[in-house]
């Protein structure tokens, strides 16, 4: 019997369990969350407003599947492991993946480990959000966590938030801090009209045709927008946020087709909150640590089947490109069902192939809010770029000549407890050294303590 | 059903099964942790910014907006 642990347990990761199930294979999901579903559902029962939910009944019947008390067809031969965090997996003779599992951050997790003989990696990605004067402000966050705190604990970030940034993510943002109770002064897209009209508007049938799904939830957030008379800026940026230890305003700027601020349209807004999103950066730690090659564009490289370069080892989702939901769901489908053995031409797997296709062309689309360089015109020398060691980019700019580990020696940017997922790309386009911040094989914090507890671990599969 | 937790002595209740980070928000606080003597909040929401770290229950560095609130939570904010 074939075992497949899967890692992260958002559309990808609970769509390649459903196919690895259907191709006869044992099935271990082990994820950080206390409860499945990734960022795209992520979700309380009693605290979530299901209206911020999208395709959820497609999640109940994976959840189901899942469920160790559930269907005949999975039964005993499925667990998932949630609190979860992943800190060291070994590939070569066997795949191994070593876990702490407990309360998250807590000091006595207990050591877990998985032993499979495939791996699908579907670690997702986070917000990229650029820097801008005053971003340290408590009242600014990630659009994902105005995303995640109004779905997760049923609370809007503000009472009056600006929302911006750059994508079709600040959509269902906004949708969600108004369906939490707050209320949504503009919405802010970086993309100026003419290149949302270029890269949406052309050809609608095809886009239509590739992502069906899409275009009624796009309606949806739309018209919330207008019947709640919230403005949607395009071409526009906040290019500083003001406040004496909370947010009280911020500065909307019109930007130019390279996002450089234009000079005397600065409109201050009143606000008390700011979430920021300016696409999504992968979580390639895991893919990293198990060896697979990353492609120039710093995704996990994958073929047809969503393998990677290392034997057993697949991956599905936001790490080998932002694609969306649909995308992540018919990729981790894929890649189940090659993980498990599965027979590539098997009719069973057509339909994810034909999705995977599909979105895809859309994701090509989602590159018209690609982030343009002039956006580093609206930093001043003392905006923090580096929130963990609180260094400046005029600190940065001293050290820009000197080598990466010099630079990171010098000023800590990137050494934090965040180990530059936050600022990694920022600092790079800032000194345009390529420092590979983001490709560290680092999974988590792990206490020392937990470390040396480690021998107590049990094996649990395989 | 609420729950309750003590933030450097301050009694907040919040909604059962909400994050500590989650039950401070709905509290009106914004800020609990402070760095180069700045204020800090909540950032990313997901775990992976470390920008909402408090002590809970005598263990430092717990992402508030990762750990769910449990009933009699003694949470202390952090400085560094």
């Amino acid at each position: 019997m074939t075992t497949v642990a899967i890692l992260g347990a958002g559309p990808a990761g609970l769509a390649a369990a459903q196919s690895a199930l259907a191709a006869g294979a044992d099935v271990v999901v082990v994820d950080e969350a206390e409860r499945i579903g990734g960022q795209f559902w992520r979700h309380h029962d009693t605290l979530t407003d299901r209206r911020m939910q999208h395709q959820w009944a497609r999640f109940e019947r994976l959840r189901a599947l899942l469920d160790p008390a559930g269907t005949a067809a999975s039964a005993g031969r499925v667990v998932v492991h949630s609190s979860a965090s992943v800190w060291r997996i070994e590939t070569g003779a066997g795949i191994r993946v070593h876990a702490l599992v407990g309360p998250a951050d807590a000091a006595a997790r207990q050591g877990l480990t998985i032993q499979a003989d495939a791996l699908v990696i579907a670690t997702g990605a986070h917000d990229r959000a650029l820097p801008v004067p005053g971003w340290t402000l408590p009242g600014v966050v990630t659009a994902g966590a105005a995303q995640a705190i109004a779905k997760r604990d049923g609370v809007a970030i503000g009472r009056r938030t600006v929302v911006a940034g750059a994508g079709p993510f600040l959509l269902p943002v906004a949708s969600s801090l108004a369906l939490a109770g707050g209320s949504v002064v503009e919405v802010v897209e970086a993309t100026r009209a003419a290149a949302l009209v270029a890269g949406w508007a052309r050809a609608p049938w095809r886009l239509a045709g590739s992502a069906p799904a899409k275009a009624p939830e796009l309606w949806d957030y739309v018209s919330g927008l207008v019947r709640r008379r919230t403005p949607y800026r395009t071409g526009s940026a906040v290019t500083r946020i003001h406040g004496r230890g909370r947010v009280e305003a911020a500065t909307i700027q019109r930007i130019d087709g390279d996002w450089r601020p234009i000079v005397g349209t600065e409109r201050l807004v009143e606000c008390d909150a700011v979430a920021l999103g300016h696409g999504f950066t992968p979580r390639l730690e895991a893919a990293i640590q198990a060896g697979c090659d990353i492609r120039p564009d710093r995704f996990v490289a994958v073929d047809q089947q969503q393998a990677t370069s290392v034997a057993g080892v697949y991956a599905a989702g936001e790490v080998t490109g932002i694609a969306g939901a649909d995308a992540a769901l018919a990729e981790g489908a894929v890649a189940g069902f090659a993980a498990a053995g599965g027979d590539p031409t098997d009719a069973r797997i057509r339909p994810a192939r034909l999705v995977r296709r599909r979105m895809h062309a859309f994701a090509e689309r989602l590159k018209t809010h690609d982030i343009r360089p002039g956006w580093k015109a609206w930093l001043d020398d003392d905006t923090v770029i580096c929130r963990c060691e609180t260094v400046t980019r005029a600190q940065i700019a001293e050290y820009a000549g000197a080598s990466s580990r010099g630079l990171r020696l010098a000023t800590r940017a990137g050494l934090g407890a965040c180990q530059g997922r936050t600022c990694g790309r920022t600092v790079e386009e800032l000194t345009g050294v390529r420092i590979g911040y983001d490709a560290r094989p680092v999974l988590g914090s792990v206490r020392v303590g937990e470390l040396a507890a480690v021998h107590a671990e049990r094996v649990d599969a395989g | 059903m609420s729950v309750m937790i003590r933030v450097d002595g301050e009694e907040l209740h919040g909604r059962d099964g909400q994050t500590i980070a989650g039950v401070l928000l709905a509290s009106g606080q914004r800020s609990w942790r402070t760095a180069a003597g700045a204020p800090r909040g909540v950032f990313c929401g997901i775990g992976v910014c470390q920008d909402c770290l408090v002590t809970v229950n005598g263990v430092a560095g717990v992402r508030a907006c990762q750990r769910t609130a449990v009933d009699g939570d003694v949470v202390e904010k952090e400085s560094r």
